[in-house]
Order: structure tokens, then sequence, then C-alpha cells
């Protein structure tokens, strides 16, 4: 299990290996991307009790899922680079042939990837059944999923969180990537998320907030989050983020939510981020 | 033969769903229910009774239920999810395409109510485009049953196979006269032996079919039965023997001419054996309230719009 020092490493590896898969077919969404990068980095090689060599159904397993799918770089990396395929795999990112898709799937069968994701709203939903199903199971493990905070704006999201409370589904952590940001602008601009805490509060889960690019935050907040298991009531962690995170040229704005950056820009991207790790 | 088909009574279609699905439970515990709201309606209550920890009332939020029958699959388990045929399908297109068909989890998509004979509701609720909509999403099964045992069957079977199915069943009390009779998911069922004519029946149409072909029998035509309830995968062989003998053919089906089982049909006879066709169904029009039969007889799907379509069809030969 990685601690600090190592995971930042990790990440900044993660984050080079965001750029440059993104540079390399001249699309992809990098913005978001690097945002997560320092939860995806703390969840694969530090929280989860998860195995990378790939069982669909992840009984006994830690399991984690991405709704907002268009993301998939930085889980793309984190997976290779947690065991889970081939770490030179990463440089088939978006090109034909290739199981890393554009959106995350299973239908190429990539290990790691348990339920295609991409048309917003649906991921909640689907890690409650697998929450579910894990208490019918009784294996007393997590299941963790991240949406996008724009993606709150489908009505889905909504039935689900619903839903959840209802069940009392507390073997499983919902974190939002509360970056403000979203393709066409601010969320508060395109469609503003009004009092999130106050919402989320209201629809009955327990709310947390935690700074998603400060890794120590990261860390101590999924344990927090973690231990609220048995309490009756499923818990959200607002994961403050910064969308660009880790080059500067990309934070402070939306318009690097699904822009590739030219091969000037990966060269100032690729001289801000350690190659810790060795790239792909 | 016709004979072996008599009527024993009338019950649901959807009563068959409830029975099954309380028998394929008893059998492998992996089977889970979902319900938006609608467990009277689905006849799941027997089913909920005996496994309330596998029961799992939703409300009324169709695209929560689709994702989270998904999620259950994951982890292996069977979820049957329960709504009528509209909320099973369009309302909830895009989760069935992503997180189901594309994610190829094995949910059992259990739409009742389906089609004209749902009756005085109206056309809010009578969907006539289901079968279309599931035909086109790559490796879903759909399946639409046209009795009682029929239907019962079907859910049994359903809960064996392995991949996403979508099972199509009505509400009206209906002609039970499939008792004992094999079902094999994609297999058709051969009726009764002619020459004269092929009628290719599925759902509800079954039965009218029956009927017609009773009554052009004593005209002396001899009519070749196929009972098709899958119609993703298609019994190709059984059709394409059918019509090699016969030279014509009806297809019948409670739904839109475009996109059911008329359209898949022509489809297939277009690229392999080019035959005249007669279609009986929907012709692009929504339906209306009003008592099943008086619908059926109105949109063009009584008996006789069968037995007239029969005789369409041996003319153009």
């Amino acid at each position: 299990m990685a601690e600090i020092a190592e995971l930042k490493k990790i990440a900044s590896q993660v984050r080079r290996d965001i750029v440059r898969m993104v540079h390399a077919v001249s699309s992809g969404h990098p913005g978001g991307s690097l945002g997560c990068a320092d939860l995806l980095t703390a969840l694969y090689f530090n929280h989860l009790n998860h195995n990378s060599s790939f069982n669909m159904d992840g009984k006994g397993e830690d399991l984690f899922f991405l709704s907002n799918g268009h993301i998939s770089p930085v889980w793309y990396s984190v997976l290779a680079r947690s065991g889970y395929f081939p770490i030179a795999e990463l440089s088939t990112f978006r090109h034909i042939n290739s199981r890393l898709q554009g959106h995350p799937a299973t239908h190429e069968h990539l290990p790691g990837i348990r339920i295609a994701s991409g048309s917003l709203g649906q991921g909640l939903s689907a890690a409650i059944g697998v929450a579910q199903t894990k208490k019918l199971n009784s294996d007393d493990k997590m299941v963790y999923i991240l949406m996008g905070d724009g993606e709150l704006q489908e009505g889905q999201v909504w039935e689900a969180a619903m839903y959840a409370a209802h069940y009392k589904c507390d073997n499983l952590v919902a974190i939002v990537d509360w970056n403000g940001r979203q393709i066409d602008g601010d969320t508060k601009d395109v469609m503003s998320l009004g009092d999130l805490p106050a919402k989320w509060k209201a629809f009955g889960w327990y709310v947390m907030e935690m700074d998603g690019n400060d890794m120590s935050s990261v860390l101590s907040g999924l344990q927090d989050a973690k231990a609220r298991s048995g309490s009756g009531q499923p818990t959200v962690i607002l994961m403050r983020t910064e969308m660009g995170k880790g080059v500067d040229f990309m934070e402070g704005t939306h318009k690097w939510h699904g822009v590739a950056p030219s091969d000037e820009q990966l060269a100032d991207a690729l001289s801000q981020l350690e190659e810790s790790q060795g790239d792909y | 033969m016709l004979s072996d088909y008599q009527s024993s009574g009338k019950k649901g279609t959807r009563d068959g769903f409830g029975d099954g699905l309380h028998e394929a439970a008893v059998k492998n515990y992996e089977v889970v229910g979902l319900c938006a709201d609608l467990t009277g309606s689905l006849k799941m209550n027997k089913f909920k009774d005996a496994y309330p920890e596998r029961f799992f009332q939703v409300g009324i939020a169709e695209a929560n239920m689709m994702s989270l029958a998904a999620g259950m699959a994951i982890g292996g388990k069977v979820p049957f999810t329960g709504t009528f045929a509209n909320f099973s399908t369009g309302r909830v297109y895009d989760q069935i395409r992503q997180s189901i068909a594309y994610s190829d989890k094995n949910v059992k998509i259990c739409a009742s109510h389906a089609g004209l004979t749902l009756g005085e509701d109206g056309a809010t609720h009578q969907i006539l485009e289901d079968i279309g909509m599931m035909n086109m999403l790559p490796g879903m099964t759909v399946i639409n049953t046209c009795d009682y045992h029929q239907t019962k069957a079907a859910t049994l079977a359903i809960a064996e196979y392995e991949g996403p199915v979508y099972l199509r069943f009505g509400r009206p009390a209906w002609p039970m006269f499939m008792e004992d009779k094999p079902f094999v998911i994609g297999k058709a069922i051969h009726m009764n032996e002619g020459s004269d004519v092929t009628i290719v029946a599925t759902g509800h149409m079954v039965w009218q079919s029956l009927e017609a072909a009773r009554s052009l029998a004593k005209e002396g035509i001899a009519v070749d039965l196929l009972n098709i309830h899958t119609i993703k995968p298609l019994d190709n062989e059984a059709i394409l023997k059918s019509v090699g003998k016969t030279g014509c053919l009806v297809t019948a089906e409670e739904h839109q001419r475009n996109g059911g089982l008329g359209s898949c049909v022509a489809n297939l006879l277009g690229s392999k054996l080019p035959t005249p066709q007669e279609l009986v169904a929907v012709n692009d029009s929504f339906g209306e309230s009003g008592k099943p039969t008086d619908l059926l007889d109105k949109y063009g799907l009584s008996v006789d719009d069968v037995i007239a379509a029969a005789k369409r069809a041996i003319a153009r030969k």
C-alpha cells in the first residue's frame, strides 16, 4: 500500500499519461481527468481492497465505478499502472481495434471495467445495484462511485439518491467531482446546482466535503467515508477539485474539458509533471 | 394440427409471468425482482411474498430501475424488472442501451400491458413500437408470448438463459391453449401443416391466427401456421421452410408495421426467398381508449383481418 509521498509521485505519472494519451489521438477529455488523478491514485494504490487479476463479479473486493465516463484517461492510466492490463496498451487509447474506448466499455473486455458509462446519470444507480448485491451475498466490501458535478443535472441521479437512502445503502460511497465546470462553462452559469450539500442531506445522505487535490485530505476522507459503513445511511463526498490540476494553463477554465493539447502545449505540460514511473 | 389447440379458459399472459417468476425464484436463488410501483399489475406479489429480501420496490423511477438491475447482474444476480411495456422500453431506452445491452448484462426486462389490448387506458400506455426498439439493440433477445402457459414457460426459460432479454406480454384475460407445449428460445412452434399459405404470428395474434386458420380450413384453404414467440433471434429456418412450401405468407402482430415481426420477416425473405407477404399490424397509427376486442377490430387485427390477408397473399402467388 503506497504512502503519501509515493502516491503523489504516481499521480504525477498518471497526469503525464493523461496528457500524452489525449495528445496522441488529438481527442479526449484532459481537464476532468487531471482533476481526479489524485483520487483515483489514492483509491487504486492505497484505499481499495482490490484484485488486479480481474473478476467481473468482484466478490470479496471493494469496487470502483466511473459514471462520468469521459474522464476515461485517468481511469485507464491508473488501471494499467496498478496491474490490470499492460501499460503499453495506453498508446492504443481511442484508436481503432483498441480495448481502450473513448468512454469505458465492457464490450472489448478491458480488465477493470464492469459496465459502460458515458451517457451520464446512470452510474449511481448501477453502483447501488452492486452494493445491494454485496449485501445479499454477505460480502462486507465497499462500493465507490464517481460522478461529475454537471452530471447531477441528470434527473436519474436524484431517483437513485432517493432510492439509496430508502434502502439504507451504507456500503456505498458516492463521490462528486465538484470542480464547478462543464463543457459549456461554469455550472453556476449553465445550470446552477444550488446548495449541493443541502440537496444531498435533504435526500437522506451523510454529506462530507474534501479537497480532492490534496493527497492527505483524500486518504483521510476516504477512510472517514468507509467508517460510515453500518450507519444505515449512504455517504456522499463532495470533492473540491481543480479541472486541469497540475498543468498550469489548463487550470482555472472549462476550456480543457474536451480539448487535446498541441505539440507545444504537450511539451509545456510535461515539463510541469515529474516522470516518476517511466512513460508508456 | 389445429384441433390440438383448444382454449381451456382465459387468463392473462401476465399471470403466466407472475407464476413463472415465482417458480424461477424457487429454482434459482440468484433470481431477484425489481418493480416500479406496479407489483399487482405485473402479478409479482407471489414472488414478493415468498422472497421479500429478493424483491426491490423501486417506486416510480424506471430509469433508476434499469441501471440498478444492470448493477445487480454484475454481482451475479439474475434480475427481472417489471413494469408496463411503455415504461420498459421508450422511457428507458438509453439505460437499456448503455447499461444492459452494450454492457452485456444478464437482465430480464419483463414488460406487461403491451399493445392495443391494454384497452381503456388509451394510447399513452398502448405501446406499439417496443418490439422494434428492442430488436435494434445488438445482443438483445426479444420474446412476445401468446398465452398464460407460453408466458410461464418463457419466464422459466429466460431465467436459465445468459444474456439480456426483452419479454413482452399483455393485460387482458386471453384464451389458454399452449399447456405442456415445449418452449425453446428462438425455436418457432409449428402449429399446423398446410400448403396454401403460411401465417407467422406472435403474441395475442397467435390465437387470432389460429381462429382464422380454422375458418379458412372450412373453406378448403390449408394454413401452415407458425407460432413465433421469439422475434430475435428469428427462426429463419422454420420460416424459409414453410414459405418454400406455401409460396406466400401473412405476418400477424399487435405492433406497428414498421420495425416489428413483419419487418423482420420481410428482411429475411427479401434477401433469401422473395415471397408475397401481407402484414396484419397497426398501420403507422397510435391507439385509443376502448375495449380490447373493439380496438383489435378497429385497427385491423381481428380474425377476419387475418382471413382477408391470407386470401390476398394467396391471390398474389
